[in-house]
């Protein structure tokens, strides 16, 4: 089975600026992929990258065992609803679906017809007189006629209302799961991957902070609290992620493959969300300072 | 993809060949009674049409729309073809289908320039043909009202033939160029105004008349030949004399430069004093201190053209012949349909690079 997605050693720079460093990446094919991030982090460029729009600066990217936008094969594998879920104003929804009748040699006008009934689109309507949910939708409904095999999302929700949101999102997973695609879906909202997605990429300051299988990543993750100690002092196999201390007491967010054996803490799950935010403020460089930074603190 | 090209040109298509049929119509209407009346009356052609208004207006309106038409499908055209989509962010819609983004330039590119060609050719055509009486009459040295220039003049030249083709695929590619480049379509709109403006002004000025070497000619200045002199300063007040002009070809010619030089061969920066008072002397004094010039009798003007011809000045004329006028036509289009290609080769290699 060939890898969804697979960057080894990714990066893209704008000028002086690097907007993606030395990014690794394996993404199974089959998954609903969240990808979260603050704004500016390097979402969009590595989606960019991922559809070809954008070409790498150092390192190779491989899309379904292909380079992106090699060719028109590549390309109709490929399904992108970009940031904005940009459509022709000018163009009605009808012209919409001819285009992508037209464009795509593997278009499904029934499934195409079957979604633009059931969204109540009207046919007429130029797409510049749409809502913004209605004009997500039809882009959707354009990257999912398409047929691909992997979906590409950027940030499709992020100028929706939270009702629009949630229709949105509901609408992407039935289309997933009759269609088995695989979908990379990115926002700068927890909740929605929380939704939607089955695994997660954080991505902070251009770098891939955590990458894996919500399920796993939970299960692996733990909030530690308990009598106030170092971090440094715990078992080689506890990787703390962040840690805050009170005069007397450590919480520490820890992500270890084993169990926990250590009495004195009090272990509690995390939700996404904490386990996000947690990799989200994480100083990128955290383990090679985590002395100074406590001194510091204190 | 050529449905959607269509697709999004078809208003402009329609409106630019709705007017150009109609004009074409009309130029079909009048351009048959003007062969007539030429046929009828080769000698006084001009004299007479000069006061037919519809005529005169359909004249100078050829004229302007083929001076117009390239800088209007550049900018309006070409300029927002990819400019517009880039704005919109609709091109990260349209190369996400199944068609790559050369494909996709190809098709639009093809579609829209050829459009663009056709519209001027056909426009060319119908006023070139609509006015070949006309051009045919000031070959032959007619000159009346607006008729006065022949076709190998700056004015007329550009909007005859096969050069309004050459210039529209020049525009058109420069504003696509020039739209993806800076990716708004109203600068991109200004500049390719200006530029295709620009460069309409500086090719009679700078290119057209090298583009094959000019006839040059030194001729003796003789009162057959004399048609004029040219200099500064009070007529009546010992004038400085620069040069003068002669007549030299057939009155279809173009003449880039009409000069005196002297026995060394060079433009002197004025002549002697001796020639302003041989070719324009002084009269006697009226009332207060004033002074007239008088013409010169023909046989006191011939003995200062002798004098003239003596002290070793001639005149160099340097023009291009009425009769290479398709050469130049071909040579100036093939030149801008080259640089529409340079152009069009600069949009692929730029598409296929980082655009998001």
């Amino acid at each position: 089975m060939t890898a969804g997605l697979r960057a080894r050693g990714l990066g893209k720079r704008y000028r002086r600026r690097w907007a993606l460093t030395d990014c690794t990446l394996d993404v199974p094919s089959g998954r609903v992929v969240g990808l979260v991030g603050p704004n500016g982090a390097g979402k969009s460029t590595l989606l960019n990258l991922a559809v070809g729009v954008l070409t790498p600066t150092s390192g190779t990217i491989e899309v379904l065992g292909g380079r992106p936008a090699s060719g028109a094969a590549q390309l109709a594998k490929v399904g992108y609803v970009a940031q904005d879920t940009p459509t022709y104003a000018g163009l009605s929804v009808a012209d919409h679906m001819r285009l992508g009748a037209r464009l795509n040699p593997a278009w499904d006008e029934a499934l195409a017809r079957r979604r633009i009934d059931r969204l109540g689109l009207d046919r007429g309507q130029k797409a510049g007189k749409l809502s913004g949910g209605q004009r997500a939708q039809l882009a959707l409904t354009l990257g999912i006629a398409k047929r691909p095999e992997l979906l590409i999302l950027d940030e499709p929700v992020s100028s929706l209302d939270p009702l629009a949101r949630r229709e949105f999102l509901q609408d992407l997973m039935e289309a997933v799961a009759e269609q088995e695609l695989t979908v990379v879906l990115s926002s700068h909202l927890v909740s929605d991957v929380d939704r939607a997605c089955d695994y997660l990429i954080v991505l902070v300051d251009s770098r891939v902070q955590v990458c894996g299988d919500i399920e796993m990543l939970l299960a692996t993750h733990h909030r530690l609290t308990g009598p106030r100690r170092d971090p440094a002092s715990l078992p080689a196999d506890q990787h703390v992620i962040s840690a805050s201390h009170t005069d007397r007491q450590s919480t520490l967010l820890i992500r270890t493959d084993g169990p926990i054996l250590d009495p004195a803490w009090t272990v509690s799950r995390l939700t996404l969300e904490d386990l996000v935010l947690a990799y989200m403020r994480r100083p990128t460089d955290v383990e090679r300072h985590d002395g100074p930074v406590l001194e510091v603190q204190r | 993809m050529i449905w959607l090209t269509w697709r999004q040109f078809r208003l402009q298509v329609l409106v630019i060949f709705a007017a150009v049929v109609t004009i074409a119509i009309a130029m079909a209407v009048t351009g048959s009674e003007l062969l007539h009346a030429y046929h009828a009356d080769t000698v006084g052609f001009l004299g007479q049409i000069v006061n037919d208004r519809v005529d005169k207006t359909l004249y100078l309106l050829g004229l302007a729309l083929l001076y117009a038409a390239p800088s209007v499908i550049g900018a309006f055209w070409g300029a927002p073809l990819i400019a517009r989509e880039l704005e919109a962010g609709t091109h990260r819609l349209v190369w996400n289908q199944s068609i790559t983004r050369s494909r996709w330039l190809a098709v639009k590119l093809a579609l829209t320039g050829v459009a663009a060609m056709a519209a001027t050719g056909l426009l060319s055509l119908a006023v070139s043909w609509w006015s070949s009486p006309i051009d045919q009459a000031v070959a032959r040295g007619q000159s009346a009202g607006p008729f006065s220039f022949p076709r190998l003049f700056p004015i007329v030249y550009g909007a005859r033939g096969v050069v309004p083709i050459g210039y529209t695929a020049f525009a058109f590619a420069l504003g696509v160029a020039v739209g993806l480049l800076l990716r708004r379509s109203v600068p991109a709109i200004a500049i390719t105004l200006a530029v295709v403006i620009a460069v309409q002004t500086a090719m009679p000025l700078a290119v057209r008349g090298h583009l094959i070497a000019p006839v040059r000619l030194t001729t003796a200045i003789t009162t057959s030949n004399f048609t004029g002199l040219h200099g500064s300063g009070p007529p009546d007040r010992g004038p400085t004399l620069q040069g003068f002009t002669v007549r030299a070809g057939k009155p279809g010619d173009w003449v880039l430069s009409n000069q005196t030089i002297n026995a060394q061969g060079v433009v002197p920066h004025t002549l002697p004093a001796w020639v302003a008072d041989c070719f324009l002397p002084k009269q006697a004094a009226i009332g207060q201190g004033a002074t007239r010039v008088k013409a010169p009798t023909p046989r006191l003007l011939d003995g200062c053209f002798t004098r003239l011809a003596d002290a070793g000045f001639r005149q160099r004329v340097t023009y291009q012949p009425a009769s290479r006028f398709w050469a130049l036509q071909w040579r100036e289009t093939a030149m801008f349909l080259t640089l529409a290609l340079l152009l069009t080769g600069f949009c692929f290699w730029r598409v296929r690079r980082d655009l998001t």
